[in-house]
């Protein structure tokens, strides 16, 4: 559904992005992993359509995009700066969904109904800054769920919380996208993140940033924060991501847990948990 | 004997001016200078010009009436007026590169004319009345408004304009919706020294080209040699302006309360 071929973007003459090629197939959640700098925001912000790419084309569900498509909703890092702070979280909520063509009152069922999907029924009629970074995230993924966009675009959307909240919203994304059945691309730096949540990884490289491969990841569907991550396979597929993360070509050295673990906490000077704590 | 907290909170806050109502009271008895007519005076002019009225007009009297009502019109005619197109012009310039580029020169000379020394070319245009009166407040009060709308709409943070732009609020709705409730602040406290603005011009305008209104009963007391009639003018804008400022305060509060109420968690 979601066809990028070619793309590149460069501000001035720093090229940041080039020659990404990515198909993210009906349903799917895809993760995008690589160091800072590499340009994985830009690529999203290329996706969203808030930046034109200097190069390539992205085509959802067959049209190319120009311009911020219809159906799309996107999940920002920075909640407190994305959800308004002169709203209540319903009206938050509620907002994009004039565009839906519903009455007043229906919108604010519908915003109610993806806030008790998302556990926050009871804070309908807060402000955002009553609310907790962990519940401020889940508002902005509740106002992306009341939109019902085909593809939801999600940047580092828990970098900026505490670990055991991101474990539970890393847990939400899951539910939602079961629940849903909702096309998700994920943005992240976080290794860990990115195997539990993807059904396939994505590893960009920098200086431009470019893809440097793709995992699918074969665990099963259903995934627990204790039982998954203790998993031979995802211990295998961590070691994996960290060693491309870094830039070291797959298979040139034994996987070896321990050292891999301390490739992506260098590779990853900005990464919030540490894989070596879980 | 113990205190509520309330009632020493007010008696923090008014003592000073209790005390320099008295002191003022004795001085100004003992030495019984025709220009610095004792407190009580005043009072009684200023009961005797605007309240002595009968009760059915809240003990208005007709002169009150005439000159509140002239004064109050004008002043927040022109207050409106410059609040609208303040916000108007303001939000134009902080979002277009190409507006700002084009009025700011014109309009940050404007801004450093002084409003009374147009007064005499607004007169001649205008004649003596509402409409200069008006005009004079408008222009001069409409920069602090102007100003802190182009700041405040150009300092919308940009996550919110992109979020915006995301879920498709088409461009006029993203100014109603994001832009102009992320400056809100700021205009409010650029409305807010507008309105003390406003009262100055209002009294000056009275001053210079009416028969109405606090301004020209001032004037017309102290022609007359009614030394407390003309302080009863001065107390009386004193007391407007506080009135103003304090209903002001309470309407911002309530409107930005969403502000007031981040910022407070902010810190």
């Amino acid at each position: 559904m979601l066809e990028i071929s070619g793309l590149g973007h460069a501000y001035g003459t720093h090229r940041v992005l080039e020659g990404i090629d990515l198909k993210v197939g009906e349903g799917e959640l895809v993760t995008i992993v690589g160091p800072s700098g590499c340009g994985k925001s830009t690529l999203l912000r290329c996706i969203a359509g808030l930046v034109p790419p200097t190069e390539g084309k992205v085509v959802l569900k067959g049209a190319p995009i120009d311009g911020v498509p219809d159906d799309l909703a996107v999940v920002f890092q920075d909640y407190s700066r994305s959800l308004l702070p002169w709203l209540t979280v319903r009206d938050n909520v509620a907002l994009p969904l004039r565009r839906r063509g519903l009455g007043k009152a229906e919108r604010r069922a519908q915003a109610v109904k993806a806030l008790a999907s998302v556990g926050l029924e009871d804070a309908a009629g807060k402000y955002p800054w009553q609310l907790s970074g962990g519940m401020q995230q889940r508002v902005s993924i509740a106002r992306a769920l009341a939109y019902k966009p085909t593809l939801m675009l999600m940047d580092e959307p828990f970098g900026s919380v505490d670990a055991q909240t991101r474990e539970d919203l890393e847990d939400l994304v899951l539910q939602v996208h079961r629940a849903e059945g909702m096309t998700i691309l994920l943005v992240t730096h976080d290794i860990d993140e990115s195997v539990y949540l993807g059904d396939r990884v994505v590893v960009l490289a920098r200086n431009p940033g470019r893809v440097r491969d793709e995992l699918p990841v074969t665990l099963p569907a259903g995934r627990d924060q204790i039982g998954t991550r203790a998993d031979a396979e995802f211990v295998r597929l961590r070691a994996e991501v960290g060693r491309l993360v870094r830039g070291v070509v797959k298979d040139s050295e034994p996987p070896d847990a321990t050292d891999a673990e301390d490739a992506d906490a260098e590779a990853v000077a900005t990464a919030v948990e540490e894989p070596a704590k879980k | 004997m113990r205190i509520g907290r309330p009632a020493r909170g007010l008696a923090e806050r008014v003592w000073l001016v209790a005390l320099a109502a008295v002191v003022w009271q004795v001085v100004t008895s003992a030495v019984d200078e025709t220009y610095f007519p004792p407190p009580t005076k005043i009072i009684e002019a200023l009961h005797e010009v605007w309240f002595s009225g009968p009760a059915s007009h809240a003990f208005l009297t007709g002169n009150a009436v005439d000159d509140f009502s002239s004064s109050l019109a004008h002043l927040f005619t022109g207050w409106a007026a410059a609040g609208a197109a303040g916000v108007a012009i303001g939000a134009a310039i902080g979002r277009s590169r190409v507006l700002n580029n084009l009025l700011d020169p014109v309009l940050q000379f404007l801004r450093a004319v002084p409003p009374p020394t147009l007064v005499p070319f607004f007169i001649v245009v205008f004649q003596i009345g509402a409409t200069m009166q008006i005009v004079t407040i408008a222009f001069g009060v409409v920069w602090p408004v102007l100003l802190n709308t182009a700041d405040g709409v150009r300092a919308v943070d940009p996550l919110q304009l992109d979020t915006a732009r995301v879920f498709g609020i088409s461009r006029p709705r993203r100014l109603l919706l994001i832009i102009l409730p992320a400056a809100a602040p700021k205009i409010f406290a650029g409305l807010r020294v507008a309105l003390s603005f406003a009262l100055i011009l209002m009294v000056l305008s009275e001053i210079v080209g009416s028969t109405t209104g606090i301004g020209a009963e001032l004037l017309d007391a102290q022609r007359a040699f009614e030394l407390p009639t003309m302080w009863a003018g001065i107390v009386m804008l004193g007391v407007l302006g506080l009135l103003f400022n304090g209903a002001f305060m309470l309407l911002e509060r309530r409107l930005l309360a969403w502000h007031t109420g981040a910022q407070r968690l902010a810190n």
